[in-house]
C-alpha cells in the first residue's frame, strides 16, 4: 500500500479546491454537525429540499484532506437527486468503504476514487464522515426537525 | 554512565521491528512507552511461577506472591520518594486515581459556596471529574488559563484562588500536549497562601516517566501515577496519598478484599490502601511496575531528564527551523519535556500522521484528550512527537523528511 493508494489525485484536486463548502446555504432546511472526536474533525452539512430533492448541499468544517474531498464528492453527486434515492446512494458508499464493490459506480461519480481508502481502516471514518452527515441530514429532514449533532465516539 | 542509547534500544522487543524494511521510529511515549525485557521477564515469571491470588490464600505460591505483590507497592513508593507505601493504591490508570478522588473526597465534601480550580492545560482525565462532580454538586470550577509563552498564568491563577473559596486544586505536572513543565509546588504554595486546608492533587502521568519526582518535595495531598507511559505495563496506575489522608475516604469501588468485615447489617471497611483495591487486582501488572522502576533507577532518572532534555532541545530547535512549521510549547529545554506538539502549514494532522506512517515514523495527532487547551490554541487538532530515554538524534531525520514529503505532496 503506497500513499498515493490512498492520495489519488482527484483526491487531492477535491482538497485544494473544495466544490460546495460554504458557512451558510441560502433557504436551508436542515443543518447537522458532526464530529469525530478521535481525529478533532468538525462537519457542518446544510441541504436545502425543494419537490422532494436535494436542491442544494453545502459543507463546511474542518478535517483531514480524505474528509473534506470526500464530502466536496459527495455533494456533486447528491445534488438533484430525490431523499430516497440520495440515501441509497450513501448506503451504497458506505458499503465500498467496509470493502463491497460499488453497485452505483457511475451515479457515485468522483466519489468511486475512495474505493482505495477502504483498505486504510483508520481513514475509512474521514472518507464517511460527509455521507454520513447527509444520511443524518435527510433522516432529520424527514423526522420534521431542521438541525442534529452527532458525535462519533468510537 | 554515559548515556548509551543503542544499547538501551536493545532492551526494547517492539524497537527490534521493521515496517515495511524501515526501522521503527517510535515518537509516541507520551502516549504509551515501550515495554523492556526485563518488564516483561517480571510478568512472566508470575504467570510461569507464582499464579495464584494474592492477599487470600494460605498457601505458598500465593503468599509468594502477595509478598511480590506489595513489594512493588514499596518499590512505586521508593520510586517517586513517597513517605509510605500505605498511602500508594494500586489503580488501573491515572484515571481511576482522580476519579477516584473525585468521588471519594470531593463529591463528598464540596458543595455551593466551595471552588475547585483545575488548569486549561490538563488531559480530559483531570478535567472531565472535576466538570462532572461541579455539575453534580453545585461548586464553583475555576480553570487558570494558558499564557501566550504556553505556560499557567501564576497572576491569574493568583485571582482565581484569592476569595479563599478554593478547596480543591488539581494540575498537571507536566503537559501532554506542550511538554511544558508546570510550576506544581509554588502552584500548591500559592493555594495554601489562600486557604491552609485546600487539598491538592497532581496528575504525574507524563511527569514519573521523565524527570526525577519527589512527591515529599512537593507537598501535595495526591499524585496521579500511570505505568505504562514510564515502561511499565498497561493496565495499572497509583494513587498516592499523603498518609492520614485516606482513613477518612469511604471507599470508591466495592466488593471483595476492600472489607475487614460483612454481614447483612453492617459492613466494616478495610485499612487504607487496601480500602481502595477492591477485587483481584492487576497482579502481574504490579510485578511489572516493580521492574521498570528498577529498570528506570539502575539507568537512574537524573540521566533520563538529562539526555531528553538535550535532546528536546534538539527537536525543538530543528522543528522550528523547517519550514512551514509550527510548535505549540516551550522553546527553552529546562522548562519543557519531551512532549512536542507542532502543526504542518497546508497538511491536516491526520494526513501528516499517515503520510509519517509511510516512513515507519509513529507519532500521535489529533486533540491529545485535551480540548479546552486544542480550544485555547485555537485548534482542532495538532500532530506530536514524544520522546523518551530510547530516542535519540537518529530519529529527527525520518520525522524531517516525512515532513517535507507531507508538504510538498498536499502543495503539488
Amino acid at each position: 500500500m503506497s500513499m498515493e493508494d490512498l492520495y489519488q489525485e482527484i483526491i487531492l484536486d477535491h482538497y485544494r479546491k473544495p466544490h460546495n463548502r460554504a458557512p451558510t446555504l441560502e433557504g436551508e432546511d436542515v443543518h447537522v454537525h458532526h464530529s469525530n472526536p478521535l481525529c478533532g474533525d468538525e462537519m457542518d452539512l446544510r441541504v436545502r429540499v425543494a419537490d422532494g430533492n436535494l436542491d442544494a448541499v453545502v459543507f463546511d468544517g474542518e478535517g483531514c484532506s480524505i474528509s473534506q474531498a470526500s464530502a466536496s464528492a459527495m455533494t456533486i453527486a447528491v445534488e438533484g437527486r430525490g431523499l430516497k434515492d440520495a440515501l441509497e446512494l450513501a448506503e451504497d458508499f458506505r458499503l465500498m468503504m467496509h470493502g463491497d464493490e460499488p453497485q452505483r459506480a457511475d451515479d457515485l461519480q468522483d466519489g468511486i476514487a475512495f474505493q482505495g481508502v477502504a483498505r486504510f481502516p483508520v481513514r475509512v471514518k474521514c472518507a464517511l464522515l460527509g455521507w454520513m452527515a447527509l444520511r443524518d441530514a435527510i433522516e432529520t429532514y424527514e423526522s420534521g426537525a431542521s438541525a442534529h449533532s452527532v458525535t462519533y465516539d468510537d | 554512565m554515559s548515556f548509551d542509547v543503542a544499547t538501551l534500544r536493545k532492551d526494547f522487543p517492539t524497537l527490534q521491528r521493521e515496517v515495511d524494511g524501515r526501522r521503527l521510529v517510535y515518537l509516541d511515549s507520551a502516549a504509551s512507552s515501550q515495554t523492556p525485557q526485563r518488564v516483561l521477564d517480571a510478568m512472566d515469571e508470575y504467570y510461569e511461577h507464582l499464579r495464584a491470588n494474592v492477599e487470600r490464600g494460605v498457601y505458598r505460591i500465593s503468599e509468594v506472591a502477595t509478598g511480590r505483590y506489595e513489594d512493588a507497592r514499596t518499590r512505586l513508593a521508593r520510586f517517586v520518594n513517597a513517605p509510605s507505601s500505605d498511602g500508594v493504591v494500586f489503580t488501573k490508570n491515572v484515571t481511576e486515581a482522580i476519579n477516584l478522588v473525585a468521588y471519594s473526597w470531593v463529591r463528598r465534601r464540596l458543595g455551593p459556596g466551595d471552588a475547585l480550580v483545575t488548569t486549561a492545560m490538563e488531559h480530559h482525565a483531570n478535567f472531565v471529574p472535576w466538570w462532572h462532580a461541579a455539575q453534580d454538586h453545585g461548586f464553583d470550577l475555576r480553570v487558570i488559563p494558558v499564557t501566550p509563552d504556553f505556560e499557567l498564568d501564576l497572576a491569574a491563577a493568583r485571582e482565581l484562588l484569592a476569595d479563599g473559596q478554593v478547596r480543591f486544586l488539581a494540575v498537571g505536572h507536566v503537559s501532554n500536549v506542550l511538554g511544558t513543565i508546570n510550576p506544581v509546588a509554588e502552584l500548591i504554595a500559592l493555594a495554601r497562601e489562600y486557604n491552609p486546608d485546600v487539598v491538592t492533587l497532581v496528575d504525574g502521568a507524563q511527569a514519573v516517566p521523565h524527570l526525577p519526582v519527589d512527591v515529599a518535595a512537593l507537598d501535595c495531598d495526591f499524585y496521579g501515577i500511570t505505568a505504562h507511559k514510564m515502561c511499565g505495563p498497561t493496565g495499572i496506575g497509583a494513587l498516592v496519598a499523603k498518609p492520614g489522608l485516606l482513613e477518612d475516604m469511604p471507599p470508591f469501588l466495592t466488593g471483595g478484599s476492600m472489607i475487614l468485615d460483612v454481614s447483612v447489617d453492617e459492613v466494616t471497611w478495610n485499612h487504607p490502601p487496601h480500602r481502595f483495591e477492591a477485587g483481584t487486582p492487576p497482579i502481574a501488572e504490579a510485578f511489572g511496575v516493580g521492574a521498570a522502576c528498577d529498570y528506570l533507577d539502575d539507568i537512574g532518572m537524573d540521566a533520563v531528564r538529562a539526555h531528553e532534555r538535550a535532546l528536546v532541545g534538539t527537536f525543538v530547535d530543528a522543528l522550528r527551523e523547517a519550514p512551514g512549521v509550527t510548535v505549540y510549547g516551550p522553546v527553552d529545554p529546562a522548562r519543557r519535556s519531551g512532549a512536542i506538539s507542532f502543526a504542518v502549514d497546508g497538511v491536516h494532522p491526520h494526513d501528516l500522521g499517515a503520510m509519517l506512517d509511510g516512513y515507519g515514523v509513529c507519532i500521535r495527532v489529533g486533540h491529545h484528550c485535551a480540548k479546552p487547551l486544542m480550544r485555547s490554541l485555537g485548534v482542532n487538532s495538532t500532530a506530536r512527537a514524544s520522546l523518551y530515554l530510547y530516542n535519540d538524534t537518529d530519529d529527527l531525520a525520518p520525522l524531517l523528511a516525512g515532513i517535507d514529503e507531507a508538504r510538498s505532496f498536499f502543495a503539488r
